[in-house]
């Protein structure tokens, strides 16, 4: 599919204003909260106080008769699904999912949804949430997910029984899976050694902290049809699960996206929108329920918190023999956490011929453990990078040698199976090794720290329709929710394909019913599988205009070129015909066989891997222990870039948050298992005045499997700054720390232990 | 024949821990069909994850094409963030 490399490009690569741009500057965008029906009534969630309890009884006759209240439900009321993974469940057991969005016989963490409620105004909903009478058994709990791993801790689930391992345990427990990879004979490798260096890691449960809580509007009709409004990462996840879990049709339910104030990866799953469709047909009125800030932290779907071991083995000139990882990682409640991937992705960076991972999930009382860019290879990393920091050290070698000698390139063998075809790893490599940061002399208590990072991107299903107005211009349309620019990018495509300005090219995300089927957005899929729907979809416009031009010139139609938006001949045979225009030949279209429309429906495979290299700066305060990152560069491999400011700000967004899970975040809990943290006071997130300038530096090595050579960018940025502040604050300190976030007490502390 | 590989998991649970495979076969749905006439339940499981073909990741793989000559690995579905 190659073959663009070498393309001059008249709209990719350009930074015009986002489409979406002035609606938000104004206030005029709609988000999920946004939404107003007539008659729309609130709908409000009662939450467990407590992180593990048998629910003994609900009483909500109280709350029912309080006048203003419409509606209440409790887990009776949901459908009771099987238990387990069917044939093209996509690997969702909607068990559990249900459960997660409200508890049956028990609750599982400290937020878990018991009861709801829909009445006439706010007031009268929490007014009656409070006269819901909930009698509860309290349970052990456990969340350290070393202590749930344990035999003898507090249980869950009774119907979890760990795979992946030999015999088949007969008892339940807490440990979902044991996964293992293996390249080589890494035991036997790591005898030709002439460092190891061995270390162990544990780091906290974080939120993906985006800005906007989650928020639906749902109506329910007289003839069994719904429809929902609410922002997500993907109305068609929403519409399906919705659908599954209320056993309904899929048709029968329409979701209509709005703008999206953040996902990260946790909204690619359902907290909310069933309940406000169960609430809506009991009220026979619109439900809107919107989530408070603490409700998001105690109920929706944070990053795990894990526990690592990372042991690599090196010759005196740097270069590795073997490595091994294991990786423990916190599902939440219900299994689901991304150990797999956090395996595939750790050791990414390096060519080795011996490795090893193994990976354990464990479930825990806190609450579902969902996606959070690059899910789960930011932790793995932040550990790997941190021993590769100490082999070079332990040599006195050049962190940035050491990684460029090991770095893996076009035909390194994965630990996971495959090899990488065209990559731009080692490109970042030495994008950083140039870089003028390495001249700046460094004073008392910095140090400098770099990380490389590896994740894998994804492709999948995607539709688009282009519509060819009777003036030439064109609205575009796709099914993938737009987080991070990617209408800007859609319409970029289009307009290069069709040759027009990109001003006259209009994109729009259209609900379920407008527009065929898109896979979430996730995975840094969309600029590159749904660019790929618009490239096919604006490709056939040009194939239906070359058709109606050879019409209009009775000619063949491979008589007739598409050349700069101009229907042109290919050669002297079309005749000495004048060019046409796309305005021109869709002003024409009634009498050539009717409306312009493009439309491409595909699986996108070859997303290629996305590399980045982070180097950053940082100071030190030895009396406080706080952190100041003084300087911080980044270097990707975009493919390339459709949008340049728009890579430029993944970039700089997944610093932003890496930084945050380094040195601040992390919820913290209370002995009695319930969250301490959940508003962004406690919760501390970087603000624009933590943070320096990040400077974003993109290259393109073109992905063979996109026709423009995209690739994926919005993951790989958050995956290493972990290590790269780690690594920079334990060269600063002369102390290596092994436990996330490195907070002032225990950089404090460190300090104070190494004297 | 086309070279398949499997994880060590696959190993464990269906093969008896062999993990590579030389098979004739046409596509990802003879494969998996093949695999599962010689290990009665991995069809299922084999279907849930993603495949590499020729070093290239396919998503929900099917009636992807098999050459003669091609390297297959199964791998664990992987679920994205952004």
């Amino acid at each position: 599919m190659a073959g663009y490399e070498d393309k001059s490009f008249k709209w990719i690569g350009t930074r015009p204003v986002r489409p979406d741009g002035v609606d938000k500057v104004t206030g005029r965008a709609n988000y999920g909260a946004d939404m107003k029906l007539p008659g729309q009534l609130t709908g409000r969630i009662l939450r467990s106080p407590h992180a593990h309890a048998k629910i003994l009884s609900i009483d909500t006759s109280k709350a029912e008769k309080l006048p203003g209240v419409k509606a209440v439900i409790t887990g009776k009321d949901f459908p009771e699904m099987h238990n387990g993974v069917l044939p093209g469940d996509e690997g969702v057991n909607f068990h559990y999912l249900s459960c997660n969005i409200m508890a049956r016989n028990k609750v599982l963490y400290d937020g878990h949804a018991v009861a709801a409620v829909a009445a006439a105004s706010a007031a009268i909903a929490e007014e009656a949430l409070a006269l819901i009478e909930v009698k509860y058994e309290v349970l052990p709990h456990v969340i350290d997910v070393d202590l749930a791993l344990k035999p003898g801790a507090p249980l869950l689930h009774d119907d979890i029984f760990t795979t992946g391992v030999t015999p088949k345990p007969e008892k339940p427990s807490n440990t979902v899976q044991r996964i293992q990879m293996q390249l080589g004979d890494p035991d036997a490798a790591f005898k030709d050694a002439d460092v190891v260096v061995e270390r162990s890691f544990k780091t906290k449960a974080v939120h993906q902290g985006y800005i906007e809580p989650h928020a639906v509007v749902a109506e329910w009709s007289e003839d069994g049809q719904c429809r929902i409004w609410c922002s997500s990462q993907g109305h068609f996840m929403v519409r399906t699960l919705t659908a599954r879990l209320l056993q309904m049709e899929v048709a029968q339910v329409r979701v209509i996206p709005a703008e999206i104030g953040g996902g990260f990866g946790g909204k690619t799953i359902i907290f909310i929108e069933p309940t406000a469709v169960l609430l809506a047909r009991k009220a026979k009125r619109p439900v809107r329920i919107v989530m408070s800030r603490d409700e998001v932290f105690r109920g929706t779907g944070p990053a795990p918190g894990t526990s690592i071991d990372v042991k690599i083995g090196a010759k005196k000139d740097g270069m590795l023999v073997a490595a091994t990882g294991e990786f423990r990682y916190q599902a939440g409640a219900f299994p689901g956490s991304p150990v797999g991937a956090a395996c595939m992705a750790a050791f990414g960076p390096y060519a080795l011929s011996h490795v090893r991972v193994v990976g354990y999930e464990a479930v825990t009382n806190r609450p579902l453990c969902y996606s959070y860019r690059a899910p789960g290879a930011p932790l793995s990393s932040f550990a790997v990078e941190s021993v590769m920091d100490e082999i070079a050290q332990k040599l006195n070698l050049d962190p940035m040698d050491l990684r460029i000698k090991n770095g893996s390139k076009e035909g390194t063998q994965m630990v996971y199976g495959p090899k990488l075809k065209a990559v731009g790893n080692l490109e970042c490599l030495k994008a950083i090794q140039n870089h003028p940061i390495n001249k700046i002399p460094l004073g008392p208590n910095q140090g400098r720290g770099l990380a490389a990072g590896f994740w894998f991107n994804l492709g999948g299903q995607s539709s688009a329709v282009v519509n060819i107005a009777e003036d030439g211009t064109a609205n575009i349309m796709t099914g993938s929710p737009d987080i991070g620019g990617s209408r800007a990018s859609m319409a970029l495509m289009a307009a290069e394909v069709l040759g027009i300005d990109y001003s006259k090219v209009r994109p729009i995300v259209g609900d379920t019913s407008a527009v065929g089927f898109c896979e979430i957005t996730h995975g840094s899929r969309v600029t590159f599988a749904t660019g790929m729907a618009i490239i096919q979809a604006a490709e056939d416009v040009v194939l239906q205009c070359r058709q109606r031009v050879a019409k209009m010139w009775e000619v063949d139609v491979e008589a007739v070129k598409w050349e700069d938006g101009h229907a042109r001949p290919a050669g002297a045979n079309a005749g000495d015909q004048k060019p046409l225009s796309l305005a021109q030949i869709a002003a024409k279209a009634a009498r050539t066989g009717g409306p312009l429309v493009g439309s491409a429906a595909i699986n996108a495979g070859g997303p290629g891997p996305a590399f980045g290299v982070h180097i950053c700066d940082v100071e030190v305060d030895p009396e406080t222990g706080h952190v100041t990152v003084l300087r911080y560069v980044a270097a990707q491999d975009a493919g390339k870039a459709i949008h340049p400011s728009y890579v430029e700000g993944q970039i700089q967004g997944g610093v932003a948050q890496g930084v945050g899970w380094a040195l601040n975040e992390e919820y913290i809990y209370g002995e009695d298992g319930r969250l301490q943290n959940s508003g962004f006071l406690d919760y501390r997130i970087p603000v624009a005045s933590d943070l320096p300038m990040i400077d974003a530096i993109i290259l393109e090595v073109p992905n063979p499997g996109h026709p423009f050579g995209v690739r994926g960018v919005g993951e790989v940025p958050i995956v290493p700054p972990l290590g790269a502040i780690a690594n920079a604050v334990a060269r600063a300190t002369g102390a290596r720390m092994t436990d996330l976030p490195l907070t002032p007490p225990k950089i404090r502390a460190a300090i104070d232990a190494k004297k | 024949m086309a070279h398949i590989v499997l994880g060590d998991e696959f190993g464990r649970q269906f093969t008896g821990g062999q993990t590579h495979f030389d098979l004739d076969v046409r596509d990802v749905r003879h494969l998996i069909r093949t695999l599962e006439g010689m290990f009665p339940g991995i069809g299922e499981q084999l279907e849930a994850g993603a495949i590499a073909i020729d070093n290239e990741i396919i998503p929900d793989p099917w009636l992807n094409p098999i050459q003669p000559n091609s390297e297959v690995f199964f791998l664990p579905p992987i679920k994205g963030g952004k």
